[in-house]
């Protein structure tokens, strides 16, 4: 009875002793992934930051106004104005659900001639 | 183990034959088997001791040689543990109100020499000065070729520049990892920014430290790595800053100024949303400090913040909203501006040698009358006027959090005498900075609670201690709104935005005593919209200079008050302000095509 007790006490003790050996290579091995992980991290977060500063300069103020006049031909953006806010009844309703009907004498219009009050 | 019988029969029965007590022997036998235990017993303690003292040794041996091991070992951050922390150790970044990077960091590399290792130091004196051209190529001649074992040769280059060094093939040119910091946005904000410069610098790694502005007042804070992930978030906005800056210069060079200065504020927080002084600076590249002539033609003197001047007539306002608070007089009340008026021996002069004879109080803020002023400073007394001068926080350095405004201790006069209380009452003889006339024009703003000038995002209204009374600022803001409807600053009507404020133009002192008498700072200081304001802005330009009507003009009614104008025009709607006014009418469409 004894015999078996210390047989098996001896088993357990192998036992514990590799599995605490395999544990340690997995440690060590999971370390060593943790490292190449963080080193990706500070390298990823590193060209974020690059990526953030040099979104940052191409949006600074000076360089958008200067493109928004080089390009004013085609953009005409202007500063905003105070009278181009509006007001929400100013915001027609979406037309009503009739198909429209298809256009077959068309007119060219334009704003040169207005007097201010809608008359032409 | 055999047992001794404690009564052998062999001795107790010889004993009994010769008479002798059986017990005895018993005894006897008892006390050596006693002995015999003791014995044991003592052995087996004994025993016990020396394991135990051993198990003490091991753990002390263990202990101590695990101490030793970590006092000599190489410290080490804990790999598994604390994702990310171990990255952020870089300055943190600085951003606007709206999350838009102001400062950022950059890694580049420094550029450093070891003569010693050097395989022909002419030719790499010579391929430095064809990549650096600001470079001596003598001196480095003598340094690579003399008895140095270490040179720095720059402190930051390019990526571009270090490849054409890796060209050179030298294995004596080595490179440094260097931090830099980074301002995107150029010159915006270049004042509040500051700037960051290298401390302690060794080969592998360089301190970044602020050296001005907000860079340098929250060093602490923007170097803690703990904060490496949290932006500092200022209370500037970017584009509102970008707006006034281009405002601004258009309307220096238009009014031939030689500097200018503005602050926009919220009254109700205090966040100041744009601070501009010009001329400016480029951060990224910090010009030296002036060491000869006035440093406040330095294009580093923060004029908005730095800079205190008499600013003229703008605070007359104070002067009518005290005597307002305290009931002396109410917007109607009629003072006699008339002169001459002398007050400890000195004149008191109108602008022009005008004459305004009667005026309402509301009139002599609308006409800017320097002797209805003094009149109502004198009722107020000196006294009170210092006291509530004082509740606006005129007196101490302004608590905006960049480190040059510690520097702007305002001027004022030792002995507070009538004299000065008249004097002041019309903005001369007391010199503050534009932030502290944006404090106190936001406490009228506000309905009169002082709020503290920030350049960090606060949530919610900063109310401080009440200054005036609601009414009362009330009434100054009607007053202030009557300047630009009918007085001196008639150009500053913005339509749809009910912009009220106060103009002053004071003559600049000059540095030997006395007064230019062509030399002006011409102040606007302005709220908007009047009815419920929320924004105050200020702006001051320096010896502002223009030709209209057939005659130089220097008041801040024909220099500041237009650029002011412009300015609330472009800006009002970046803020996202309504205009009080009908919308533009529809364009009416014409017939243009015959058929």
């Amino acid at each position: 009875m004894k015999g078996i007790a210390y047989v098996l006490a001896a088993l357990v003790v192998f036992g514990l002793a590799f599995w605490a050996y395999r544990e340690n290579y997995a440690t060590q091995q999971v370390l060593k992934e943790t490292r190449g992980l963080q080193r990706q991290i500070g390298d990823a977060q590193l060209r974020l930051g690059v990526l953030r500063a040099e979104w940052a300069y191409l949006n600074r103020p000076e360089r958008l106004s200067e493109l928004s006049q080089i390009n004013f031909d085609r953009l005409g953006l202007l500063p905003l104005r105070p009278d181009q806010f509006g007001r929400i009844d100013e915001v027609s309703f979406p037309p009503a659900q009739d198909p429209l009907l298809p256009i077959t004498n068309s007119v060219d219009v334009s704003t040169m001639a207005a007097d201010g009050e809608g008359n032409p | 183990m055999i047992r001794t019988p404690l009564r052998p029969l062999a001795r107790i029965l010889p004993a009994r034959e010769k008479g002798e007590n059986p017990d005895a022997i018993e005894r006897e036998n008892i006390r050596r088997r006693h002995a015999e235990m003791q014995d044991r017993a003592r052995v087996r303690a004994e025993g016990r001791l020396l394991v135990l003292g051993l198990f003490f040794l091991c753990a002390f041996v263990v202990v101590g040689g695990r101490m030793a091991l970590m006092s000599t070992s190489e410290p080490a951050e804990p790999v598994a543990s604390a994702p990310g922390a171990a990255i952020a150790m870089q300055r943190a970044d600085i951003v606007d109100r709206e999350g838009r990077i102001l400062a950022t960091n950059f890694e580049t590399h420094s550029l450093y020499a070891q003569p010693p290792q050097m395989v022909d130091p002419i030719a790499a004196a010579q391929g430095l000065k064809q990549i650096f051209p600001d470079l001596d190529e003598a001196r480095m001649i003598k340094d690579f070729t003399g008895k140095r074992k270490f040179v720095w040769i720059k402190k930051r280059i390019s990526p571009e520049q270090q490849q054409a060094v890796h060209d050179l093939g030298d294995p004596g040119l080595l490179f440094g990892p260097r931090e830099m910091r980074l301002y995107p946005n150029g010159r915006l904000a270049a004042h509040v920014l500051g700037g960051a410069g290298f401390g302690k610098e060794g080969v592998n790694a360089a301190e970044v430290i602020g050296v001005a502005g907000i860079e340098k007042q929250f060093d602490d804070y923007l170097r803690d790595p703990a904060n490496g992930s949290t932006p500092l978030t200022l209370s500037l906005d970017l584009t509102v800053q970008a707006a006034s800056e281009q405002v601004l210069a258009g309307g220096m060079r238009l009014m031939n100024a030689k500097g200018a200065s503005s602050i926009l504020m919220d009254v109700h927080t205090g966040e100041v949303l744009s601070v501009v002084s010009l001329p400016d600076f480029d951060p990224n590249d910090r010009p030296r400090p002036l060491l000869t002539g006035d440093p406040s033609d330095s294009p580093l003197f923060n004029r908005a913040v730095q800079g205190v001047y008499e600013l003229g007539s703008t605070f007359k306002i104070f002067a009518a909203a005290q005597a307002l608070d305290l009931g002396l007089v109410s917007p109607e009340t009629i003072i006699d501006t008339s002169g001459p008026m002398k007050v400890g021996g000195y004149p008191i002069g109108e602008f022009h040698g005008k004459n305004y004879g009667k005026l309402s109080v509301k009139d002599v803020i609308v006409h800017s009358s320097n002797r209805g002023t003094g009149r109502i400073a004198l009722e107020i007394g000196s006294e009170r006027q210092k006291a509530f001068l004082g509740a606006l926080g005129m007196f101490d350095p302004t608590p905006f959090e960049i480190v040059e405004a510690r520097g702007a201790q305002p001027l004022i006069p030792k002995r507070w005498t009538d004299l000065s209380t008249v004097t002041i009452s019309y903005g001369h003889g007391l010199s503050a900075s534009p932030m502290h006339l944006a404090a106190a024009y936001a406490t009228i703003a506000n309905g009169g609670h002082y709020v503290s000038p920030t350049v960090l995002k606060r949530k919610g209204p900063q109310y401080g201690p009440r200054v005036m009374s609601a009414e009362a600022a009330k009434e100054a803001r009607q007053m202030l709104r009557a300047v630009v409807t009918e007085g001196t600053a008639s150009f500053g009507d913005v339509e749809g935005y009910s912009v009220g404020g106060k103009t002053g133009t004071a003559d600049k002192p000059k540095p030997q005593g006395g007064y230019y008498d062509n030399k002006v700072i011409a102040t606007f200081a302005s709220m908007f919209p009047t009815n419920d304001p929320k924004y105050v802005l200020i702006l001051t330009l320096d010896e502002p200079q223009i030709h209209a009507l057939k005659e130089d003009r220097r008041t801040a009614g024909w220099t500041a008050v237009p650029v002011a104008a412009e300015m609330i025009r472009r800006v009002a709607p970046l803020l996202g302000l309504r205009p009080d006014v009908d919308p533009q009418r529809r364009a009416a469409i014409t017939l243009t095509s015959s058929n």
